[in-house]
């Protein structure tokens, strides 16, 4: 009796992750789809009548970019200066405080402005849109479109699939100066290091590659925003309730996505 | 010879394993109001999603304004919905756009007219909607009449051939309710187009149509104008219309009984 509750149990969990592992290959498979369309409809939606509207594409990287620069400045400003706390306690361990400006530019620029944009945009852009893509849906304003002949992907999708691609580099790399120029402060009041002497040894230690490999990692980053965004918006069911489940679900996607993926980029790139 | 512009034949739908239109054929003509009647499971919004080719369809054939809309190319398919409107049952507004740029945005989008001849379009609209003057409101500000209004405007912005309505007045009170149903009949002979209405409200229904479809169960129990479906003997039809009249002569005792909800659920439980 006792083996038979355990066969049923197994047999509930076995299904369960069959369950959710398909619909995790489903939803993989509509982001990939989704990326298909929108490169479809950037390049080819003038020949069938449906241009991307620049205007659109404007609106959505002051949406995006513009008002989420006071909140980026404050967290990559605290981040260099936390970083710039640690980086003197380690290397004080080898009397080599002086180093302090080759780890902290590295650091910054590699990992941590790239990684704090990417979720910070998550939370607050990719959430947002979940949320509007699922209103829209339950109002019924995607059938709207679909009715007047306007294809939703080039319309909705595309402007903040654009907007994120060039936002979240572009923020990135004003995070970048945010976070070391905020260490350099905080290196010049206690190590009496100079903000100049600082970036000179900063630009000196950090390579183009360096810049290129933070900036790489924000582009897939604002891919993987815009793309998980708006395909939990686009499945919402249930009205409000839903649509809360899934603008939560977006930001905890998005958010395990970034990591995963910066894990996985860092790995890659760093092979050889 | 009044044509057709919408004709289904045998047309069968299935959400999963379940068939929800089980071979509906049925035509729209030119300049008619079809009212599309049925029960809550019915099927009538389905068909109408399949109207508005919204809706793969499992079999069957279906032709909008002479086009078989299975062998429609992507720019075909683009150009024919220019050709149609619909206003939603929620009006599906854009609310991050005021009045006035929800009902421009299908000249925005299929035209290349300048902004004034936009806006001077887009008042006339308004003002045949009589909302002349809210054009710079946002959705939120307006009352449920009024986004209804807004709707039908921006659906008749281009001059569509075929008007949908899904359940125009619902949630509506009766007064708001009758100037929709005058505004639907005014648009179609002011702008002479043929308007599909899925609707459940009877005074609604037998005020403004031409001809009814009455389904049941996915399928079609009856097609005619107004005066035949009063005319039928058909069981279900008559249950359908005695429906009204009960809901008409309901007694106090018994509505406030429906209110507290004492008769449906014995008291016992919300």
């Amino acid at each position: 009796m006792a083996s038979e509750t355990q066969l049923t149990g197994i047999a509930r969990t076995a299904e369960r992750v069959g369950r959710m592992t398909v619909t995790a290959v489903e939803e993989i498979g509509n982001g990939a789809v989704l990326v298909l369309q929108s490169v479809f409809w950037l390049f080819m939606g003038r020949r069938y009548g449906q241009p991307v509207r620049l205007g659109a594409v404007v609106e959505q990287m002051k949406e995006i970019g513009i008002k989420a620069i006071p909140i980026l400045v404050l967290l990559n400003g605290t981040i260099g200066i936390m970083l710039a706390i640690q980086s003197i306690y380690t290397l004080s361990i080898f009397g080599a405080e002086n180093q302090v400006t080759k780890a902290v530019g590295i650091v910054v620029v590699r990992e941590f402005a790239p990684l704090i944009t990417g979720i910070l945009i998550a939370g607050r852009s990719g959430s947002a849109l979940a949320a509007r893509l699922g209103t829209m849906r339950i109002n019924q304003e995607i059938d709207a479109l679909h009715v007047m002949g306007i294809n939703p992907v080039r319309f909705l999708v595309v402007p903040s699939l654009l907007a994120m691609l060039i936002m979240v580099p572009l923020l990135t790399f004003m995070c970048d100066v945010v976070g070391v120029f905020a260490a350099a402060v905080y290196v010049d009041l206690t190590l009496g290091i100079s903000i100049t002497a600082f970036f000179d040894q900063t630009i000196e230690t950090v390579a183009v590659a360096d810049l290129f490999h933070g900036l790489g990692k924000s582009a897939l980053f604002a891919v993987l925003i815009a793309v998980i965004g708006v395909v939990n918006g686009a499945s919402v069911t249930g009205g409000a309730e839903g649509l809360g489940r899934v603008t939560t679900r977006s930001v905890v996607q998005a958010i395990s996505a970034i990591v995963l993926t910066d894990m996985i980029f860092a790995y890659i790139a760093t092979l050889g | 010879m009044v044509s057709n512009v919408i004709e289904v034949e045998d047309l069968v739908t299935h959400y999963g394993d379940r068939m929800i239109l089980k071979g509906i054929s049925m035509e729209v003509r030119e300049g008619e109001i079809m009212v599309i009647m049925g029960g809550s499971g019915s099927g009538k919004s389905t068909l109408l999603r399949h109207l508005m080719a919204l809706e793969q369809k499992t079999s069957g054939t279906m032709s909008i304004l002479g086009h078989d809309i299975d062998t429609l190319s992507m720019t075909e398919m683009f150009d024919l919905r220019k050709k149609l409107g619909v206003a939603f049952q929620s009006g599906a507004l854009f609310s991050s756009m005021t009045v006035g740029e929800n009902v421009m945005l299908p000249l925005f989008e299929h035209t290349r007219l300048d902004r004034a001849t936009m806006d001077i379009m887009v008042n006339m609209k308004l003002e045949v909607v009589e909302l002349g003057g809210y054009g710079s409101l946002m959705p939120a500000e307006l009352s449920g009449g009024m986004i209804k209004r807004a709707a039908f405007a921006r659906a008749v912005v281009m001059d569509p051939k075929i008007l949908f309505c899904d359940e125009p007045s619902a949630g509506l009170d009766p007064a708001v309710a009758s100037a929709l149903d005058d505004l639907i009949l005014r648009l179609r002979d002011a702008l002479g187009m043929s308007i599909v209405v899925v609707t459940h409200e009877l005074d609604s229904a037998f005020k403004i149509a031409d001809r009814m479809t009455v389904l049941d169960r996915g399928d079609i129990l009856f097609i005619g104008t107004p005066d035949e479906i009063r005319a039928s003997s058909n069981d279900r039809i008559q249950k359908i219309l005695n429906r009204q009249a009960d809901s008409e002569e309901i007694e106090i005792d018994e509505y406030l009984a429906r209110l507290t909800g004492s008769d449906m659920y014995g008291g016992a439980e919300l």
